[in-house]
């Protein structure tokens, strides 16, 4: 079973079998594509953290 | 819920917006694949949030959009068969055929069903097995698992009244396609993030170095997209064509080995034609001959179809990217989603609907800040 924020639908793991309860999958047509690797879900804000360091780095501090 | 807000937050939305608008020096063209961000791109004005120099080009990834017109045509002659239940995803049921579309199968008393997965599709032959079920398989690699799935579960189950119509393709074959024409525009490529979820990262390596294009993995979230365009324009600006992943959280170099095997022990590629594109060699999946039992083109006969577009629809130039949705003459006027000329007026993330359901009315998006905290 996965819980779409909120709505309960069974869902076909035989390709992702390492899931754990609690985890997050990527799901696509009732099937598990992928395991979401939560070290990885900051990624978009720490990329854009350290653009914003690098520019000021360049620019001579804030 | 976590991590999905987050994601769609408007005030970084424009701060990637400002770092691409200092790492761009000159014009660059940029071709989503996914028509699941071609959909968000529009919906939350993500291209109006861009510098001008940055133009983004919407490719051919929505699946229902290059399925083509003989494909709707055979899917219809099937549904329109006694004693069939004909399922598939809801927005194939309004794609126009040469003469007619699913919906008005179902209007004429044909039994046409919409399913979420092509797994309830198995199941519903289980339960109806005086009816022939036929599951029209469309999409990319993305799909292919579910597809092989019930296609697998059906002969290890023995249900002999299911089969599919398969016309499933490929992204990195069509995206090559584009590169080779003489007339190709895209500088660089942001990669349908759930395509590489199941097929990974490396196929797309040798495209990179043969084309000199960069070609970044996306998610499909806002600030997903606007780092793939940050990190492609990096590329473009640095002289570099790499293959890099923005979407790490779901996608592993290697993509899903199980998914793989399992596309793998139930179709074979074959040369297939895309609406707007032509046929393209390798591009598409069949099922291989152990599984000819469940594929509904040999189960029911079905001859070539041969096929003309209707004239007036430019959906081929769209899909291409060489025209956005907005310069086709008929497009708001003789075209729009209740009488659609062409595909990608239908589904929700064709190009042509996007534009005719977020910029036919109110203007603004993310730049005001509107779209971006709706989601």
């Amino acid at each position: 079973m996965v819980d779409f924020g909120g709505i309960q639908k069974e869902v076909n793991l035989a390709c992702v079998p390492e899931a754990q309860v609690g985890d997050y999958v990527i799901v696509h047509v009732g099937f598990a594509l992928s395991r979401v690797e939560e070290s990885e879900a900051n990624a978009v804000f720490e990329y854009l953290r350290q653009m914003d360091e690098l520019l000021e780095l360049k620019e001579g501090g804030p | 819920m976590k991590y999905l807000d987050e994601y769609r937050d408007g005030a970084k939305a424009r701060a990637y917006a400002r770092q691409i608008g200092r790492a761009t020096t000159r014009p660059w063209a940029i071709m989503e694949v996914c028509g699941g961000q071609t959909h968000a791109i529009v919906k939350f004005g993500i291209d109006e949030l861009l510098p001008q120099f940055i133009t983004l080009i919407h490719g051919p990834g929505c699946p229902v959009c290059v399925t083509p017109l003989e494909y709707i045509d055979k899917a219809i002659e099937i549904a329109a068969r006694p004693g069939t239940i004909f399922c598939s995803f809801g927005d194939m049921l309004r794609v126009p055929g040469s003469a007619t579309d699913l919906l008005a199968v179902k209007a004429g008393g044909g039994d046409v069903r919409m399913v979420y997965s092509p797994l309830d599709a198995v199941k519903l032959a289980t339960q109806n097995p005086s009816w022939e079920v036929v599951f029209f398989a469309v999409g990319f690699e993305t799909t292919a698992p579910a597809t092989a799935m019930a296609a697998y579960q059906a002969a290890e189950r023995g249900v002999k009244n299911f089969s599919m119509l398969v016309t499933h393709v490929l992204a990195p074959p069509a995206m090559e396609a584009l590169l080779a024409s003489p007339e190709c525009r895209v500088q660089g490529f942001l990669a349908a993030g759930h395509v590489c979820a199941v097929m990974g990262c490396a196929e797309y390596e040798p495209m990179a170095a043969k084309y000199r294009v960069p070609i970044v993995v996306t998610g499909f979230e806002p600030l997903d997209i606007l780092q793939g365009v940050l990190m492609c324009v990096r590329q473009l600006e640095e002289g570099r064509a790499e293959v890099e992943n923005q979407y790490a959280r779901a996608v592993r170099r290697g993509g899903n080995q199980h998914a793989q095997e399992l596309i793998r022990r139930v179709f074979e590629v074959v040369p297939r034609k895309w609406r707007g594109l032509g046929e393209i060699p390798a591009s598409g999946l069949r099922l291989r001959s152990h599984y000819e039992a469940w594929d509904a083109e040999k189960k029911f006969g079905l001859a070539g179809h041969d096929t003309a577009e209707n004239p007036e629809c430019r959906s081929g130039l769209v899909l291409q990217g060489r025209i956005k949705p907005a310069e086709c003459p008929a497009f708001g006027t003789r075209c729009s989603p209740e009488h659609p000329l062409g595909a990608p007026m239908v589904s929700s993330e064709g190009a042509c609907a996007a534009y005719y359901r977020y910029r036919s009315r109110a203007p603004g998006g993310v730049a005001d800040g509107g779209n971006m905290r709706k989601g």
